[in-house]
């Protein structure tokens, strides 16, 4: 068996694929916190919780439905965006004009209303999914084992945030996007529905979440809590990240799951906080965050 | 510009007057509660609660300040007080100076990386280290991982307080919160707490008085992380453990909950906020998960329609009514 730094290739690489579905995760999640930070100024605490509610919903129709994998695909982000869409308009779009703060106590609040009535009617052990046939199995690369399923959520993450950044980076919805980021007042006068706008933004976000839970659905059980820790380590991403930029939220997050996989194999006491101390070493060095600037 | 100094004099002087009572008529009604049939380890455990809530809010309500993380620091000087405690046999004050300490030298590294960055950051900053100390904690060993430092002993305060006595032990608990209590309105009322509301209220203004802003923020860090210390070392004292429940997000964002219920920025709101909770989740407790989903609930309420918090409620309501 062949080794590289006394590690055999099959760990490492193993790792290294398991960091890349990790960091698939956290640049999914910490794009949608970014892209509703951006035009609504609230850290979305209940990410975590949504995200959760992706997976459960993908659950439900398959088991009481009959409704497959990529029907849920679709499905789950809009139901799921459908009720982050009902939770801007009653509750967030009273604390505009407030201190931003209060948004990230709704938002928590919201969070552990959602977990607490998931677990009282779930439990807190996990619910299996099925992989689709077409993913299930492997590929045999020679150097490692690659199950397909997982080669998919790396390709299709990527496909989903790359989409998100032509969108709000090339097009014109961007623009306004971009424009509602720096000036909403001024591109209102200019007979855009920013309120309308802040509401769909939220919206997205929210479904982008929903779509990352039911990618997570089959490789980790579908459990009430499987948001909650998550959501923190995804906050100390964006951090590092800054929240700036798309493509900084997307490179930090694969880069930063990398960074973990490899933790676990050279120092596995470490991978649980690896995340946590290169927040602590970026806000020595670089306070705004690698990608970010001061606002 | 006269008129505002005289406005302003008038009512605080009122305001002092009015904690004078308050505070005599909580510590009489504390010190005798145990006689009219209320449980002394509740009330211990709501007074350790309400000192946490306290410090918290000199930091949130005074400074402006949301950490999501002061879990790490009632969490750190539980562990340290325990297991100065039990292992190296430290009598009762000395443990709790101990953990006490242990939290303070946490708040300088934690304050000095958090305050940094500004408002949303911050909280997310203070979130993600205190995720990191709960990780440290589940796998150092002295810690005992999920069975936590069990039968601590509480040994004699001074050497001649037996705290075995649950009534004793009762009363040095009332006498420790209401120290500190002191301390924190004090501390608030202090020239220092003016700078640091007026940093609150504008840091570039205050930065251009010749304000060295970052100083005021990471004193009272460290000074509102020493003393949510104290109340974990109190706490660990008293209930003879310490645990992982208390360095867990669970734990930060309930004393979010206590400071916001009772009302951010009042002297007595996180005491009422702490006692209200506390007896919620004793009330709640066979109900299982129903306490998370209420928790939640008075969050999104509190910040919908309640956000001055009970007390707030009640003196904006004072006022309005002379």
């Amino acid at each position: 068996m062949t080794e590289i730094f006394g590690v055999p290739t099959q760990a490492l690489f193993g790792q290294l694929l398991i960091g890349l579905i990790n960091g698939a995760f956290y640049a999914m999640l910490s794009l949608g916190l970014a892209v509703i930070f951006g035009l609504l100024n609230i850290i979305n605490f209940t990410h975590g919780a949504l995200y959760m509610m992706g997976a459960f919903c993908a659950w439900f129709l398959l088991q009481y439905l009959g409704v497959g994998y990529w029907w849920a695909l679709l499905l789950a982000p809009l139901a799921i965006g459908a009720f982050g869409v009902i939770i801007e308009r009653t509750m967030l779009a009273r604390l505009y004009k407030l201190d931003h703060l209060y948004g990230l106590l709704l938002t928590f609040g919201l969070a552990l209303i959602i977990q607490g009535l998931f677990r009282n009617q779930f439990g807190s052990s996990g619910l299996p999914y099925q992989m689709p046939d077409v993913l299930s199995g492997g590929l045999n690369l020679g150097f490692m084992f690659l199950p397909k399923y997982r080669a998919w959520v790396i390709v299709a993450s990527l496909a989903i945030c790359l989409s998100t950044w032509y969108v709000i980076e090339r097009t014109k919805l961007g623009a306004y996007l971009r424009a509602g980021t720096e000036n909403p007042a001024l591109v209102q006068a200019f007979g855009i529905n920013v309120p309308r706008m802040i509401t769909l933004t939220y919206g997205f976000g929210v479904a982008l979440a929903a779509f990352a839970g039911v990618m997570a659905a089959p490789i980790y059980q579908v459990n009430p809590l499987m948001g909650a820790d998550l959501i923190i380590v995804v906050f100390a991403v964006v951090v590092i990240g800054g929240m700036g930029s798309i493509l900084g939220s997307i490179i930090t997050g694969f880069g930063l799951g990398v960074i973990e996989g490899l933790t676990k194999v050279f120092y596995p006491e470490a991978s649980n906080t690896v995340i946590f101390v290169i927040m602590v070493i970026v806000l020595i060095l670089r306070p705004a965050g690698l990608f970010g600037r001061e606002r | 510009m006269t008129m505002p100094v005289s406005i302003a004099a008038l009512p605080s002087r009122v305001a002092a007057n009015g904690f004078a009572l308050g505070s005599a008529a909580m510590v009489l009604l504390l010190a005798v509660a145990p006689f009219i049939g209320v449980y002394p380890v509740f009330l211990m455990k709501a007074l350790c609660f309400a000192l946490f809530a306290c410090a918290f809010n000199l930091l949130l309500g005074f400074g402006g300040l949301l950490s999501f993380g002061h879990a790490m620091f009632l969490g750190t000087a539980g562990y340290l007080a325990a297991h100065a405690a039990k292992v190296w046999g430290f009598p009762p004050e000395l443990a709790i100076l101990t953990g006490t300490a242990a939290s303070a030298a946490l708040g300088v590294v934690v304050g000095g990386l958090a305050i940094r960055r500004q408002g949303i950051y911050f909280a997310m900053i203070t979130l993600a280290i205190a995720q990191m100390v709960y990780f440290f904690y589940l796998q150092t060993p002295f810690t005992h991982g999920e069975d936590g430092i069990q039968s601590v002993p509480r040994g004699k305060l001074l050497g001649v307080l037996d705290l075995t006595n649950t009534l004793t032990m009762y009363y040095v608990v009332l006498a420790i919160f209401f120290g500190a209590f002191l301390l924190i309105y004090r501390t608030v009322h202090s020239p220092f707490g003016q700078v640091l509301k007026a940093i609150r209220e504008n840091e570039p203004r205050a930065i251009s008085l010749g304000y060295n802003a970052d100083r005021y923020k990471l004193l009272a860090f460290v000074l509102s992380a020493a003393l949510s210390g104290l109340a974990g070392a109190t706490k660990a004292i008293v209930f003879q453990l310490a645990s992982l429940t208390d360095v867990y997000w669970t734990m930060s964002g309930e004393v979010v909950l206590m400071t916001l219920l009772g009302g951010m920025g009042t002297i007595f709101g996180p005491v009422v906020g702490a006692f209200v909770i506390i007896g919620l989740e004793n009330y709640l407790a066979g109900f299982g998960e129903w306490v998370t989903v209420i928790t939640g609930a008075i969050f999104v309420v509190c910040v919908l329609a309640f956000r001055r918090g009970i007390v707030g409620e009640l003196a904006a309501w004072w006022a309005k009514r002379k």
